[in-house]
Parts: C-alpha cells; structure tokens; sequence
C-alpha cells in the first residue's frame, strides 16, 4: 500500500525479532503521512550484510505528541521516518 | 511488547539528562576513524554497526559509553565475519 502526504496512517503494532528502525514507542500510534521521503535500502536485511533490495518507500510521519505521550498537555508534534511495511491505513 | 536496550524513547525516568560536552580523547576519534574506514572499504555496512550495538547486554549497554558501543559493535561484526578471531584483540593488548 502506497501513501501519499495527508493520509492518515498506523503504526503496526507487531513484534519484530531482529534489528529494525521503528521506534517502541511509536508502534500502535496513528499519525499522518507529512512527506514521501522516496525508496531507500531495506536496514531490516542489510543489517545482517545483504544489499538491501528491494528498495523500500520511506515516509516522515507526523503524530500529535498528546497521541505518542497520554500524559503530556503540550501541543508537540512528533516526527518519525518509517518504512511503508510498518504503516497501516487509517480511515 | 520486548523492546531492545537501545529502544527507549519514552521510557519512565526521574533522571536528568545530561548535556555536559566532553573533549573526545584519541582513541574516541580514532574508533569513529576506524569505522568509517571499514564502511567505505565495504567490511561492514551502519545497519550492522547499529545491530551490533541493539545486541549488547542490558548491563554492558547502560555502563557503556558512546564510542565503547562503537568498539563493542566493530568487534563484534568483525569476528561474526571472520575478519578478526575471538578475543584477537584482547590477546594483543595484553601482550
């Protein structure tokens, strides 16, 4: 599934054995597409010295820091670079 | 959900954070020196200097400084590919 800049996304909230870059802390959150950084190698397999192809899309995703932090009454926004595999549609 | 030593964005904590700037001593500079050099000559790639260090044990993780993860990692993926054999460099450093 392809995004675009405004979709509203979620985090996936999966485990994941083995070295990957999305963030604890983010996983489960929804939040919104804010750029399309383009494809980048895959770190999940060039961590254990593959290439890394294919090429994945990569997105900067916008949360509001009260959905990341329950408990925070300020008006922070928080901003995560994350692969499209761990993005689900938000309607 | 089992989250790794490195992983702690919003972890519970009390503690200040600490902002204090250190001089980086010569074996500092020279271990960033050193890893850079084994990237560009294609021995190891970032992703495998960072899971190096995701791999490091609860305990030697918090003692560790920051170009210490940096050793421990490059040590690590060198013997995992053989470069270097286990504990060739401590061997040489007694010696």
């Amino acid at each position: 599934m392809t995004f675009a800049a405004g979709d509203g996304v979620r985090v996936a909230e999966r485990p994941h054995t083995g070295h990957h870059r999305t963030p604890g802390y983010l996983k489960g959150k929804a939040g919104r597409i804010a750029r399309v950084h383009g494809t980048f190698t895959n770190p999940e397999t060039r961590a254990y010295g593959e290439d890394g192809n294919p090429r994945l899309r990569l997105y900067l995703v916008e949360f509001d820091g009260s959905d990341v932090w329950p408990a925070s009454t300020r008006s922070d926004h928080v901003y995560a670079d994350l692969f499209e595999h761990w993005l689900e549609p938000v309607s | 959900m089992e989250r790794g030593v490195h992983d702690r964005g919003g972890w519970p904590t009390d503690a200040p954070i600490d902002r204090t700037e250190h001089e980086l001593a010569d074996w500092e500079l020279r271990m960033d020196a050193i890893e850079n050099v084994l990237e560009k000559r294609g021995v190891m790639n970032t992703d495998e200097m960072r899971r190096g260090i995701e791999s490091m044990p609860l305990e030697a993780y918090e003692a560790a400084s920051y170009y210490e993860r940096w050793l421990f990692t490059v040590e690590t993926i060198l013997e995992e590919k053989g470069v270097i054999a286990p504990g060739e460099i401590d061997a040489r450093v007694e010696a």
